[in-house]
């Protein structure tokens, strides 16, 4: 029998259960602090600059979700960004589609791509299932490379119009467009928690941690896999659509194999599992991404020694350790 | 609770089997570990699978549960064949199944964990009544799973099998590495659910334990069925029993 002391216990279950109503007042608390930081943010640091932060929070936020509450570790999660990207910037450059709209279309495209990819994907564990995703993005580059009508090729689709909000609130003032990426940032921060905490997410973490167990209970593994899969495709893709709008721009490098690095080393080093982890990660990376600029491609060597020392001594990421310290889930 | 009392052993001898195990075959890879195990297991009746390690009696529930790379032979659950059924499917027919490590969710508090399960039939223990049997889960619902004693894991992986509404169920050495005291409740919790005419397989190293709620005992050896005695013939047999066991 296995004593409690040799269960195999995942990093992120070292901490107590997420249930009693201490940690709920702490979450809650955070959610409301994440908020104050949301309305003073455009005042005190460029907007465009934390709209950035926002998007990619929103996209390590969804690829946290897929791997560290379902268990599922994907290398492509760019072809769901970059396409939602290039749908959204497409759409709202060529068709006119005011910006909810084609952010929606970017959402909706990059989820049903998701679909198709997971249900391929999730018939195979561990490093296959990684390969498989990094296969298929790398699919979605080479079509985004080779279909230069749609995504415009090398030069990618620029001067995508911010347009109208609903037809009538003009987002070229990049403050005003600011409040909808909060507003979308926000949302997609409370649907990821209401998803993990909800009784699917148990299910998932369930499966994550045993799943022949999970399975022998009666639960179809694969169906609840599929599912958070295409959650977090859509996530990433409504990150993706967001980025778009914000930068008027959707480019190769949206659906690069280096981006899906970049969301595995922002979930890393913000917290693997933790459900605040990745916002963190994203703030640091995208910071250091904009004022190490002026040292060019050495960004990346510095990008390589943070994720070294980041696995070397701190594996529960930032957030994971402030959790351990106060023991309490974050 | 349910309310249909246990057939006694004899009258469990005339009632068509529950289960019905014939000529299972089990594969660990390229390791053939069960050789053919035939049994039977009449509606309400306890019995225990007995044997030295590696006999095979967890992978003979492994085997049943579908949980097992490889397998052949017959399993028929109330007349429905299910050696070719998934094991999410086979659980769903009213098997619940407690593995020897338990299975506890580190990463779910106690009440998760007890919630977990799908609701397989009707006819499920509501939670007060789980607590009834396991008052101590009562106290630890915000508590993760993994910092339960062992005890309380024991009874936490019970319990949140009784929720679901499975009336078949496989326990693999619920016992060991336990306090007797907690072996005591265990042993009640068991007695109580035959009582309520629950079906119970058990695998058990320690026969003491065993003929305190067992109807028979089948031996096993080297994958294979090689015995069984009514557990009124325990006494009687008990030499026997001795040789099989290497007590």
């Amino acid at each position: 029998m296995a004593d409690i002391a040799t269960i195999d216990t995942p990093a992120a279950a070292l901490i107590p259960a997420e249930t009693d109503q201490g940690t709920q007042r702490l979450h809650r608390a955070i959610m409301i602090g994440i908020a104050v930081v949301l309305v003073i943010a455009p005042f005190v640091a460029y907007p465009v600059f934390v709209m950035k932060v926002l998007c990619f929070a929103l996209f390590a936020l969804a690829f946290n979700l897929l791997l560290g509450y379902g268990g599922l570790l994907s290398f492509g999660h760019a072809a769901y960004f970059g396409m939602a990207s290039y749908v959204c910037a497409y759409t709202a450059k060529n068709w006119g589609l005011t910006p909810e709209l084609a952010i929606l279309l970017g959402t909706a495209v990059s989820g049903m791509l998701g679909l198709v990819f997971g249900a391929l994907a999730i018939r195979r564990q561990g490093i296959y299932f990684a390969m498989i995703t990094l296969a298929l993005a790398q699919m979605v580059f080479f079509f985004s490379l080779q279909t230069p009508r749609f995504t415009g090729g090398e030069d990618g689709i620029q001067a995508v119009p911010r347009g109208r909000l609903f037809g009538l609130i003009d987002l070229s003032d990049d403050r005003t467009l600011y409040w909808l990426v909060a507003a979308i940032f926000m949302a997609g921060v409370l649907a990821i928690y209401r998803i993990i905490h909800s009784p699917f997410g148990q299910v998932c973490k369930a499966i994550r941690d045993n799943e022949p167990r999970a399975i022998s209970l009666g639960y179809r593994a694969n169906q609840y896999k599929l599912a958070v899969f295409v959650l977090s495709a859509m996530l990433a893709g409504l990150a993706g659509s967001t980025k778009a709008i914000v930068f008027q721009l959707a480019s190769l490098t949206d659906v690069y194999w280096t981006m899906s690095g970049e969301v595995v080393l922002m979930t890393l080093v913000g917290g693997l599992g933790t459900v605040f982890g990745p916002i963190v990660g994203a703030a640091v990376i995208v910071s250091m991404q904009n004022y190490l600029a002026s040292l060019g491609s050495w960004v990346l060597v510095v990008q390589g020694v943070i994720f070294v020392i980041c696995v070397m001594t701190f594996r529960e990421g930032i957030v994971g350790v402030i959790a351990k310290w106060i023991k309490k889930p974050l | 609770m349910l309310t249909e009392a246990a057939p006694s052993p004899a009258k469990a001898a005339t009632i068509a089997p529950m289960l019905k195990v014939r000529g299972l075959e089990a594969w660990y890879g390229e390791s053939h570990v069960l050789h053919g195990i035939d049994f039977d297991v009449a509606p309400g009746e306890v019995v225990t699978l007995l044997g030295r390690n590696g006999a095979g009696k967890t992978t003979t529930l492994k085997s049943i549960m579908g949980v097992i790379g490889k397998r052949k032979g017959s399993v028929v659950l109330e007349g429905a064949e299910t050696i070719n059924l998934p094991s999410r499917a086979i659980a769903r027919l009213g098997i619940g199944y407690v593995p020897e490590e338990r299975g506890i969710y580190a990463s779910l508090s106690v009440e998760e964990n007890l919630m977990l399960p799908p609701r397989v039939r009707p006819g499920g223990l509501s939670l007060e009544q789980i607590f009834t049997l396991f008052p101590n889960i009562k106290e630890r619902l915000k508590s993760q799973g993994t910092k339960l004693s062992g005890g309380e894991q024991q009874m936490l992986a019970i319990g949140r099998i009784l929720r679901t509404g499975a009336h078949f169920l496989l326990l693999d050495e619920p016992t060991e590495g336990l306090a007797p005291v907690i072996i005591d409740q265990i042993g009640a919790t068991i007695r109580r659910l035959k009582q309520d005419g629950y079906t119970i397989i058990l695998v058990e190293q320690n026969f003491r334990f065993a003929a305190t709620v067992a109807d028979r005992h089948y031996v096993v050896e080297q994958g294979r069925v090689i015995d069984m005695i009514e557990n009124d013939q325990l006494d009687a047999n008990i030499g026997k029993l001795h040789g099989y066991l290497g007590v």
